[in-house]
């Protein structure tokens, strides 16, 4: 057996990857969104497909979100596994109604007897220089909704593994793309691909000792970054990637914390009714007596999402993060 | 030649040589609703469809009076009643074929009904022990859709999926005027439109948007002039006309089947009774307009049709008036017993495999659940 040596990948190849494997695999999967055909999408996610298994297997819509979606889910009605593209975060917005009301739903409304497989790509976040409306972080609208799964990558192995759990699993998973990694590498081996990740675990990226920072998406590299840059003010952290939002890993956290007695809940989207704040308050009820400091939450301002030339000054990064690391009460450790 | 392809490929057209795509003379719907009853076209009507519809259209309305009246013995959470409008109901479901779709609206029970799917199954939703209580596979019939024409692009999808699969299938989706002016309306006929897709759409305009009448809903010359801006052809119909609504709806039917792509009937109707057992018209509608409409009853038209032609007597009528009341007390009667109820079953389905803490939440459940039969068991 030959082995072919990994070399650099983009997301955005490790995810077209997953679509075409998915799509030679099993004849019932299908792409279908607005651009997705010949151009190959806006990002370039769906580059080929359309020429490989024709217009019928990966389908230009017209530009309607709630019309794809709806339309989906009568696909997935009728035996398929559609794989719907939103264009960007903001732009699924008008799918919301079907997403809300039949496709988180079905299952649970016909009693098991109507299960919908389908993935939802969602492009999102910011941090691409991207004007109004395609930048938003909307990940607390999907984890507020029962009956989807809410899954986002932060490297390229898992862009594949996880795409690919996605499209095979028979619920709905609101698959998050962070755009500002499609163009991110890592030494990733196209000829073998990684294997399926399963939907609803974490993955320790970094160990550390001195306090857990819980993110995902976007802002792994970023913690990946406060994490080197810690070092130097005698900081070990532990950088904990959640991969999966719903279902929350919450074992994987909790160990992670209980270890290191604090944590820093990281991400872009704004920190009142957002992720972070469901996290904390996991944390902090499952590992109280473990906790040298409250949970902190380092995120977005509650803003709109900010004009492309300000976006910088919203975005978590690497000084803020080292902050509230900073103000988790190391007064009591000396 | 895929299914996309069909619909031909994009060639830029230079701006002098501008044309419209499609000639909107043969879309547009006729002057006046299709009547076949009363006509010269009645003669021609399938005496055995005939009966058959009359049947279905009694059978029809002694369901919702029994569903009414079970919402007054405290049975049924609530019942938006049909009355009024069987002749749509009836012919919606008896002009599919079995390996066909039919995806109602909250107030289609009676279509779910006629196309086969338990009576009392059919009012799960409605006395509120689950949302839909029945196999949508075992019959094509999607779930019972509250939000207003939701329930459209899934049929469109469905039939699409059909037919990439080759499968000769067409679905039948119902909305109100009312559904007209939803966002989904307009994408689902847009999609089904583009892809060709073998759907029926049945608007059954019957006057009301729960108080608001069409005046105020829409500006548009018809209901079914509306599937011209799309690309497909407009059907009016006499909604309470069943043998026309069969006609016009089995015509669509037929059209999708061979390819010919999907059709927008508007079914003129009146919702004789309230939206709801908990609405009170006479607050938006005076009682003289209902009395006009109760004259073009969609049951007494047929009625005289029948009687007419000698295809029904007082034996005939009574016979179907019997069927109906022992449909009624076989309803009432399983109505009557309490259902099954297992509060575990709310964590059963949200997921393939409940999630981590879906699991906890069951678990906590269980514990509330034995902790009042303790506390009962102590009182007795």
């Amino acid at each position: 057996m030959t082995t072919v040596a990994a070399k650099p990948a983009t997301m955005a190849q490790a995810l077209t990857r997953a679509m075409r494997d998915a799509m030679a695999a099993d004849p019932s999967v299908h792409v279908m969104g607005e651009d997705v055909g010949t151009l190959g999408g806006v990002f370039r996610v769906t580059d080929g497909l359309a020429k490989e298994f024709g217009e019928d297997r990966c389908t230009d819509t017209p530009l309607a979100e709630a019309g794809i979606l709806g339309t989906a889910v009568g696909m997935a009605m009728y035996g398929l596994r559609p794989v719907v593209e939103m264009q960007f975060d903001a732009f699924a917005y008008p799918a919301f109604e079907q997403l809300l009301s039949h496709v988180a739903k079905m299952r649970n409304r016909t009693r098991g007897k109507m299960p919908l497989p389908l993935t939802i790509r969602v492009p999102y976040g910011g941090g691409i220089g991207g004007v109004e409306h395609h930048s938003d972080s909307s990940e607390a609208y999907y984890m507020a909704t029962p009956g989807l799964h809410v899954v986002t990558p932060a490297t390229v192995a898992d862009a594949y593994g996880l795409l690919r759990a996605a499209i095979a699993s028979d619920d709905p998973v609101v698959f998050l793309e962070p755009k500002r990694l499609y163009w991110s590498k890592d030494a990733w081996n196209p000829e073998e691909p990684t294997a399926v990740e399963p939907i609803g675990r974490a993955v320790v990226r970094r160990s550390g000792r001195s306090a857990t920072l819980i993110t995902y998406g976007p802002s792994v590299p970023v913690c990946m970054e406060a994490a080197e840059a810690a070092r130097a003010e005698g900081w070990d952290l532990e950088v904990v990637d959640l991969r999966s939002l719903v279902p929350f890993d919450d074992e994987t956290v909790c160990a992670s914390v209980r270890r290191t007695g604090r944590a820093v809940v990281v991400h872009e989207s704004g920190g009142f009714g957002g992720p972070g704040g469901e996290i904390a308050a996991r944390v902090t009820e499952r590992c109280f007596h473990h906790l040298e400091a409250p949970v902190l939450r380092v995120a977005g301002f509650d803003l709109p999402y900010p004009p492309p030339m300000l976006e910088r000054h919203h975005l978590p990064g690497v000084d803020r993060i080292l902050d509230a690391v900073g103000r988790l009460q190391w007064e009591a450790e000396s | 030649m895929t299914v996309m392809e069909q619909r031909g490929a994009y060639r830029p057209t230079p701006p002098p040589a501008w044309q419209p795509r499609t000639d909107p003379a043969p879309l547009l719907p006729d002057a006046e609703p299709y009547r076949v009853l009363g006509t010269e076209a009645a003669a021609k009507a399938d005496p055995e469809l005939l009966r058959r519809l009359y049947a279905e259209l009694v059978k029809g309305r002694r369901y919702n009076a029994q569903a009414t009246a079970l919402t007054k013995q405290g049975r049924l959470a609530v019942y938006p009643s049909s009355t009024g409008q069987e002749a749509c109901e009836v012919a919606a479901a008896l002009v599919l074929e079995e390996r066909d779709w039919l995806f109602p609206s909250y107030r289609d029970t009676l279509a779910v009904v006629a196309r086969g799917v338990d009576p009392v199954e059919a009012l799960t939703l409605l006395r509120g022990d689950w949302h839909t209580g029945y196999d949508p596979y075992e019959h094509r019939v999607a779930p019972l859709s509250t939000p207003l024409a939701t329930q459209l692009p899934h049929a469109v999808g469905l039939a699409h999926a059909a037919r990439l699969k080759g499968d000769d299938v067409v679905a039948l989706a119902m909305v109100g005027d009312g559904g007209t002016s939803e966002g989904d309306f307009h994408e689902a006929l847009n999609f089904a439109a583009v892809w060709q897709a073998p759907v029926v759409f049945l608007v059954q305009n019957n006057g009301f948007a729960i108080s608001v009448p069409l005046a105020k809903q829409t500006a548009a010359p018809s209901l079914a002039h509306k599937a011209v801006g799309y690309g497909m052809p407009g059907r009016l119909v006499d909604g309470n006309d069943a043998a026309a609504v069969h006609e016009v709806l089995s015509d669509a039917v037929r059209h999708a089947r061979a390819g010919g792509g999907p059709t927008l009937v508007e079914a003129i109707t009146y919702r004789v009774e309230a939206h709801t057992n908990a609405d009170d018209a006479t607050r938006y509608r005076g009682d003289s307009e209902v009395e006009t409409w109760k004259q073009h009853d969609p049951i007494a038209l047929l009625e005289r049709e029948l009687t007419a032609r000698g295809l029904l007597d007082d034996a005939g009528v009574e016979t179907v008036r019997q069927d109906a009341e022992t449909m009624a007390a076989d309803l009432r009667a399983r109505m009557n017993q309490d259902p099954a109820l297992d509060p575990m079953d709310l964590f059963a389905h949200v997921y393939a495999e409940p999630t981590p803490q879906l699991l906890e939440q069951r678990e906590q459940l269980r514990a509330e659940l034995a902790a009042e039969a303790d506390q009962e068991g102590a009182q007795r």
